[in-house]
């Protein structure tokens, strides 16, 4: 048992907050002692970033009533809320990529004098990172640093400010398992340091492993505050939920068939000419989902948008059952029946002005039998179909004709479900589809795709939950840097460390247990036991 | 106790809505314009009052409304049909005179008594002629990605210069003592005029040209490609729409268009390629199509409006003794009207109360 402190920090009271037509906050209580990490915990949407946003002054609540420290406050500014010691560490962490750490840590310091003492400054943070546990170097430009360094200058940068209460917003989804080991001591020497630590997320076993007292939210309610004693995984996911949880994933063996989907010491550059794809060759088989694990970032998405032909290659084939098809417009990808769900839902898969029809027609509108005259789009024959996808996926909506804007998260990847799992899709390419859903939308996506699997369909699963790819898969990939760093035949074998070290740049035939060390920083992070990834 | 002013993004947005707002950015805009009216020193009430009846006061106001109209809605749905893709397509002034060029070369080289053909053999250069004008700035932005705002606007210069080139020089009229423009058309070169006025048969050619816009957008694949480019780039792109090949098309029709109208304006109105023959219909046309939110039927609307405001403008200036400057004010100002219109329509205003404690 941990000793409590009973001085609150922070005392929200009745705080209410909406938005056009949704209530995000309705009355919530919450409250921070010092010396002790408050999870935040519910479903997207369920308000705890709206709660966060408020406590550190970025909104301003209808009603209700912040307390620091025993002190009444209201906040107009982030300004405000750092000055009463409120720091707040956001999913995208808000630094300036070409200068370096000091001076991100320095950056919108008050009371600087006009020349920066860079030494001092150094120092100070040099002296934090020991006290804490936190190791970047500070004079490393941050567009160097990898996303889970990048999160420590975030860290380091409320630390200097001399933030007693430091909020966390799902901190851990960028990390590897040894980044957050080392991400959770870090954690655990604040509240030892008499802060008080807010973290937000969803994943229960890590809400388990660092709280001392949880907070539940659904949709826009507060359910429960209970200490970690009380909390089992399925009693709050029930409170989160609203209803029990069964985690399971129902998967049946399959014998894969055929090479589907192939690649070829493909090597694609992204956006910005940067080579982000790098000499990698994969193959996917029908009938089994190819996981594909890494740090988000790392070339996953210049590699599916060059196998569903959106990208060309510079280098290197990608064949479709054996035809080679690399350099060929998008369309002959997807006369091939390669489907493709990629992770910006909004930004890319759908066209949220259009309505639920034109959505449907967006990736189906050139063939055949939704064309008339060659040069008309057949618009009742895309209502018809529309309205039997609608209804075998189950997307709730208003209407066919209604923008898909008004459709919710789970909703709109219903509707690209739709559209792109339909036609029988030989390959399907599937970036983070349960991203940011709540449990049962997860769980019909999941099921969903086995579904397809169990159909003959060839399967490549990206995702950045390395949960969700170890249960889904039937073998699985790591890409770090734009290249292959292993491919795990028996995901159930694979460790996690195993994994974060692929994550981290490790090759899989590089590493005996013993040479940890030789991977990059994650190494410090590696604790000695072993634990073997529980069977789902 | 206090009051606050919140903004708050807007979702939805119905038709009615967009209708009224185009109306109160007109009646926004003719209430500044007013101010500046009386800083002419005439009363605005008065000076309305005069530009609507010379202008819909007789049958011979409303025909030259019409005449202002008819380039309007041409080069309207030319950039309206651009502006739906999100390409910003500036230069329908300089396509305009590159329809007219290629339409007078037509009547010079390729001329016959026969006037369907003649006129046929217009359209033809003309559409041909502002396509690729069109397809210029198309292909830069296409190829290298150069900003089309630019090029088009840089493009419309160079147009203007060079029809001035032909009409000062090589194919000056020489019995026009020295006015800049070519010899009078043959009478198969003309476009009927009729009802006893100047208005002449491209009123259909601009109707046909609105259906056939609402017909492209509505119900075609190449009308989905469009709405989709322009309302998602990226979805398109995922979609496996070709963004490159559909500049260079859509540039090359909306060019084509706005070519059409040049040779509208000379074989209907004018009989002749001569200096300064549109009166920035080109840069005219943005507003309409703005005003109209790309709405087909809207450009038609509002291009009359248009008309109303040009040939009133007429009658301020003969009436009133006002300058040309006093319609571009009014001009000026419903193009601000409408850009500031788009804040509400993004944004909802909503005056709140706030307790203090």
């Amino acid at each position: 048992m941990k000793s409590r402190n009973d001085r609150y920090l922070a005392v929200m009271k009745g705080i209410e907050k909406s938005f056009v037509g949704v209530n995000a906050n309705e009355g919530i209580d919450f409250d921070l002692r010092s010396g002790e990490v408050h999870t935040l915990l519910g479903e997207n949407g369920a308000g705890k970033s709206t709660l966060m946003n408020i406590l550190s002054g970025l909104y301003t609540p209808e009603n209700g009533s912040i307390t620091i420290d025993g002190e009444k406050k209201t906040f107009k500014s982030p300004r405000d809320a750092i000055d009463s010691g409120i720091g707040m560490v956001h999913q995208h962490f808000m630094l300036v990529p070409t200068q370096t750490v000091w001076e991100n840590v320095a950056l919108g310091l008050k009371g600087l004098p006009f020349v920066l003492r860079k030494r001092e400054i150094i120092s100070n943070v040099l002296a934090i990172q020991d006290r804490y546990g936190i190791h970047v170097d500070p004079l490393a430009p941050i567009w160097q640093l990898s996303i889970g360094e990048q999160q420590r200058v975030a860290i380091l940068k409320m630390l200097y400010r001399k933030a007693d209460i430091l909020i966390l917003d799902e901190p851990t989804a960028v990390l590897i398992p040894q980044e957050t080991r080392a991400l959770f001591a870090t954690i655990r020497q604040m509240v030892a340091e008499e802060h008080g630590v807010i973290f937000i997320s969803h994943k229960l076993d890590e809400v388990l492993d660092i709280s001392d007292r949880i907070t539940i939210l659904r949709k826009g309610r507060k359910v429960a505050t209970i200490p970690v004693e009380n909390a089992t995984k399925e009693s709050l996911a029930e409170m989160m939920v609203g209803r029990k949880v069964v985690f399971q994933i129902d998967k049946t063996l399959q014998n894969p068939g055929r090479v589907v989907l192939e690649a070829k010491d493909l090597t694609v550059r992204g956006p910005r000419g940067r080579i982000s794809v790098n000499g990698f060759s994969i193959e996917v088989r029908q009938r089994e989902i190819l996981g594909l694990a890494g740090v988000s970032g790392n070339g996953q998405e210049e590699l599916c948008d060059s196998l569903a032909g959106l990208r060309k290659p510079e280098v290197g084939s990608i064949l479709i059952d054996g035809v080679p098809l690399e350099g060929e417009p998008a369309r002959t990808f997807q006369r091939r029946g390669v489907s493709y769900i990629p992770a910006d839902r909004l930004g890319t898969g759908l066209v949220t002005g259009m309505n639920i029809r034109e959505n449907i027609a967006l990736r189906k509108f050139w063939r055949k039998e939704f064309t008339r005259f060659h040069i008309f789009v057949h618009w009742e024959n895309i209502a018809g179909r529309t309205g039997q996808l609608v209804e075998r996926y189950g997307v709730l909506n208003p209407g066919l004709g209604y923008p898909a804007r008004m459709l919710s998260g789970g909703n709109l990847q219903k509707l690209m479900l739709a559209r792109e799992l339909s036609d029988d899709p030989r390959a399907v390419i599937a970036v983070q589809p349960t991203w940011g859903l709540d449990v049962s939308a997860t769980q019909f996506v999941r099921e969903t795709l086995l579904e397809q699997r169990d159909r003959g369909a060839a399967i490549l699963l990206v995702s950045d939950d390395l949960e969700e790819i170890l249960s889904m898969s039937d073998r699985v990939a790591v890409i770090h840097n734009g290249r292959l760093m292993g491919l795990v035949e028996n995901p159930d074998r694979v460790t996690e460390e195993q994994m974060g070290l692929m994550m981290a740049g490790t090759r899989l035939d590089e590493f005996s247990p013993q040479d940890h060390e030789s991977g990059k920083s994650p190494g410090k992070a590696v604790p000695e036991n072993h634990e073997i990834q529980d069977p789902l | 106790m206090r009051y606050r002013i919140l903004f708050k993004k807007r979702y939805n947005s119905t038709f009615l809505f967009e209708g009224f707002l185009s109306l109160l950015s007109v009646i926004a805009a003719l209430f500044f314009a007013g101010i500046a009216l009386k800083l002419f020193g005439v009363s605005p009430v008065r000076a309305y009052a005069a530009m609507f009846r010379g202008a819909l006061g007789s049958w011979y106001g409303v025909g030259e409304v019409i005449v202002k109209a008819i380039p309007l809605i041409i080069a309207g749905v030319a950039v309206a049909l651009a502006f739906r893709m999100k390409i910003w397509n500036i230069g329908a002034e300089g396509q305009i005179y590159i329809g007219a060029l290629a339409a007078t070369a037509a009547v010079r080289f390729l001329s016959t008594g026969n006037q369907f053909v003649m006129l046929s053999t217009m359209v033809a250069a003309a559409f041909l002629g502002g396509g690729i004008w069109g397809y210029l700035a198309g292909f830069l932005k296409a190829r290298w990605n150069v900003n089309e705002i630019i090029t088009t606007l840089m493009l419309n210069y160079i147009a203007i210069h060079l029809v001035e080139y032909f009409i000062y020089g090589p194919w000056r009229d020489p019995s026009s003592l020295g006015f800049p423009m070519t010899a009078p058309f043959p009478a198969s070169a003309r476009l009927p005029q009729f009802f006893d006025s100047r208005v002449h048969m491209g009123i259909f050619a601009a109707i046909l040209l609105i259906m056939a816009f609402r017909l492209v957008i509505r119900w075609t694949r190449w009308g989905f490609e469009i709405r989709a480019i322009g309302d998602n780039p990226k979805a398109a792109r995922y979609a496996g729409i070709r963004y490159g090949r559909n500049i260079l098309l859509l540039m090359f029709m909306s060019g084509a268009i706005a070519g059409v109208a040049g040779m509208v304006e000379i074989s209907g109105l004018q009989g002749r390629l001569q200096h300064g023959f549109s009166p920035g219909y080109g840069y005219t046309a943005i507003i309409v199509a703005w005003l109209a939110r790309l709405n087909p039927w809207g450009i038609l609307i509002v291009a009359f409006f248009m008309g109303v405001l040009l040939v009133g403008g007429d009658t301020l200036q003969i009436v009133m003794r006002l300058p040309v400057a006093s319609v571009q004010v009014i001009q000026g100002c419903i193009l601000f009207a409408v850009l500031a219109s788009e804040f509400i329509r993004n944004y909802r205003i909503q005056i709140v109360k706030r307790e203090r404690e």
